[in-house]
């Protein structure tokens, strides 16, 4: 589904990735762990394709097709989602205008759409805990930090997009949201199903690694100065990271690296 | 009855004005000088030429003409003051009379190198309650032309008046309103005005002086500067008695090389008094300018002053949001001045709020 080879991205003239490679299939949740400023969230946004984001080498190719050269609401139309870690307030533009965004972007720009709310929105709306006058609110404005995360998986419900990045969910959250956000991107990401039917994809970007105590990871990465330190099995490096922290998983992936480049010699 | 002004129809709907009076207590028109219709549907509702009006109430010459309004405050003022025969509109909603449809109010220039002159009085007696729109507007393809309006309103104790103006010029139409609002003990004025439409230049300051207790002043308009549009355009409370409260709320996008300066002043003068004045200006052009001035006073130590303004581009952190939803750089940035533009109409009732506010929305639509 999502094919990155070889990615270099500057900001502001200063490396931030460089030479990432990354697949995620059909199905598959990946992770993406690391520390603040390794890249994380960089990453994200050159897949959506943010312009101070310059992708300097490299491809990222989403379904077959390269998305480096196409702007950002043209890869959402091919089915990219996000949540944001920390989206902003905009003022006089309500929840519902950009729930009824997200339906638009999911008709894949059909613009015969009425200005109304539909049961199946109020339905998801209420899944997540909204009731109909919230959704009546500036988008963001005041929220929670709770309600701006839940607020962001409910515009991705309503989306329905292939491949949906997330981007911290579970930070600045308390328990029991994280509990629901979790629930509810296993449901988005169809993780009750059989491997074989799933048919949704997802990067998860975590410091925390909270989020997984709910959701089920295919595959984990770790990002450390722009580059994926070590991938491997979900269970055993949020485990390591969550119960030691990043610098002895990095460490050890260090050393594995080295050993492996030493066996190369 | 109004064939002079029938073709103008769908223009003066723009200006929240409607011929065919549906839901509307009273209606008065003037064309340039000439006072075309004068209307009261309601019982305890007047409206009457102010020329008549003069004539007929002694007391309207001596408490209330030229009594909120200085006639020397300016040059405009003073031309005013010194036509010979006055035009305008005389509204008064009787003590305790409340009245749920809008008196609506069109200024309509129809002659090109004319300045319209006219002096309005509106009157809330105690307890009343009343809903003014005023449209001011000339033909689509319009030369130049000066309009100077004086408007002085009076609330009386516990009454509740609210007035909507809607200016619908065009590029080479000058405009000098010249208003002022008195409010007594426990009464509320809510103006909202909206000027979406090109203008050559519109300079007004509108003044209300809370002098009964508790009295309630809210001032918001929306400007829309374009072409070589000059505003300067503000709002000012006097909070003069106990436990009286002002709100100033104005929303500006200035574009092409428009000019905008946006005022806001609450002067702070008797205890537990509150004020808040927010100014949000959005320029979308290197040539047009913002100017926010608010300013705060107060001069008693028990006072609630505050303001937020900000002026500044669209942020791109906010198109990038949109676009991440599918939205492409354009739709995303007309969605944000709708949003900029989205004003929360207060006072209003809510079918007269729906009408101002799609006013709004087609206007921003046309622009955008």
């Amino acid at each position: 589904m999502l094919e990155i080879s070889d990615l270099a991205v500057e900001v502001g003239g200063k490396l931030v990735l460089d030479g990432i490679n990354l697949r995620i299939g059909e199905g598959e949740v990946h992770a993406l762990l690391g520390p603040n400023g390794s890249g994380k969230t960089s990453l994200i946004m050159a897949i959506l394709g943010f312009p101070e984001y310059k992708v300097v080498r490299g491809s990222i190719k989403f379904r077959s097709v390269e998305l480096t050269s196409i702007p950002t609401d043209e890869r959402v139309r091919l089915g990219i989602g996000i949540a944001f870690q920390r989206p902003p307030t905009i003022r006089g533009v309500k929840l519902l205008d950009m729930l009824l965004v997200c339906r638009r972007a999911q008709r894949d720009g059909q613009k015969n759409d009425e200005a109304v709310l539909d049961e199946e929105m109020l339905r998801m709306a209420e899944r997540l805990k909204f009731d109909e006058n919230f959704l009546h609110r500036d988008v963001n404005l005041g929220f929670s930090g709770g309600e701006t995360k839940r607020a962001e998986i409910l515009q991705l419900l309503i989306q329905n997009p292939d491949l949906i990045l997330f981007d911290e969910p579970d930070s600045g959250v308390d328990i029991e949201n994280v509990e629901l956000i979790g629930e509810v991107i296993n449901e988005i990401l169809q993780r009750g199903e059989k491997p074989s039917v799933r048919k949704k994809s997802a990067l998860i970007i975590t410091h925390t690694g909270f989020i997984f105590n709910y959701v089920r990871a295919d595959r984990a990465h770790v990002l450390l100065n722009g580059k994926i330190a070590c991938s491997g099995i979900p269970d055993e490096i949020i485990k390591q990271i969550m119960e030691e922290g990043f610098e002895k998983c990095i460490r050890e992936c260090l050393s594995e690296q080295q050993v492996r480049e030493g066996e190369r010699k | 009855m109004n064939e002079d002004l029938n073709e103008q129809r769908e223009r003066l709907l723009m200006s929240g004005i409607d011929l065919s009076e549906k839901e509307r207590s009273g209606t008065f028109i003037q064309k340039d000088a000439e006072i075309l219709l004068t209307v009261a549907r309601h019982a305890g509702l007047e409206v009457m030429p102010i020329g008549e009006a003069l004539e007929t109430y002694e007391w309207l010459r001596r408490d209330y003409f030229w009594k909120a309004v200085p006639a020397d405050k300016d040059a405009y003022t003073r031309a005013a003051s010194r036509e010979r025969e006055v035009k305008g509109v005389f509204v008064r909603a009787k003590s305790g009379v409340k009245i749920e449809f809008p008196v609506q109010a069109c200024f309509f220039i129809a002659t090109e190198r004319t300045a319209q002159k006219v002096h309005n009085i509106i009157i809330a007696e105690d307890n009343a309650e009343i809903h003014m729109i005023t449209g001011c507007s000339v033909p689509e393809k319009f030369g130049s032309a000066v309009h100077i309006g004086i408007s002085e309103f009076f609330v009386g104790k516990n009454a509740k008046m609210s007035f909507a103006m809607i200016h619908n010029w065009t590029s080479d139409v000058g405009v000098r309103p010249r208003s002022a609002v008195i409010i007594n003990e426990g009464g509320s004025f809510v103006s909202n005005y909206i000027c979406m439409e090109p203008v050559k230049s519109v300079q007004m300051y509108p003044v209300a002086y809370c002098v009964g207790e508790n009295a309630l002043a809210i001032f918001q308009s929306v400007l829309y500067g374009r072409e070589h549009a000059k505003m300067d355009v503000g709002s000012a409370a006097f909070l003069s008695a106990e436990g009286s409260r002002a709100e100033i709320n104005s929303r500006a996008i200035a574009t092409d090389s428009a000019e905008i300066t946006a005022r806001g002043e609450i002067v702070g003068e008797r205890p537990k008094v509150k004020g808040h004045l927010e100014c949000r200006g959005l320029i979308l052009s290197d040539r047009a300018m913002i100017n926010a001035i608010p300013s705060l006073k107060a001069a008693h130590h028990d006072v609630e002053l505050s303001h937020e303004a900000a002026v500044g581009k669209i942020a791109e952190e906010e198109v990038r949001y949109l676009m991440a939803r599918g939205l492409s750089e354009e739709e995303a940035t007309s969605f944000i001045i709708r949003g900029f533009l989205s004003i929360d109409i207060k006072g209003l009732p809510e079918k007269l709020a729906d009408q101002v506010r799609s006013i709004v929305k087609i206007s921003a639509e046309r622009l955008i």
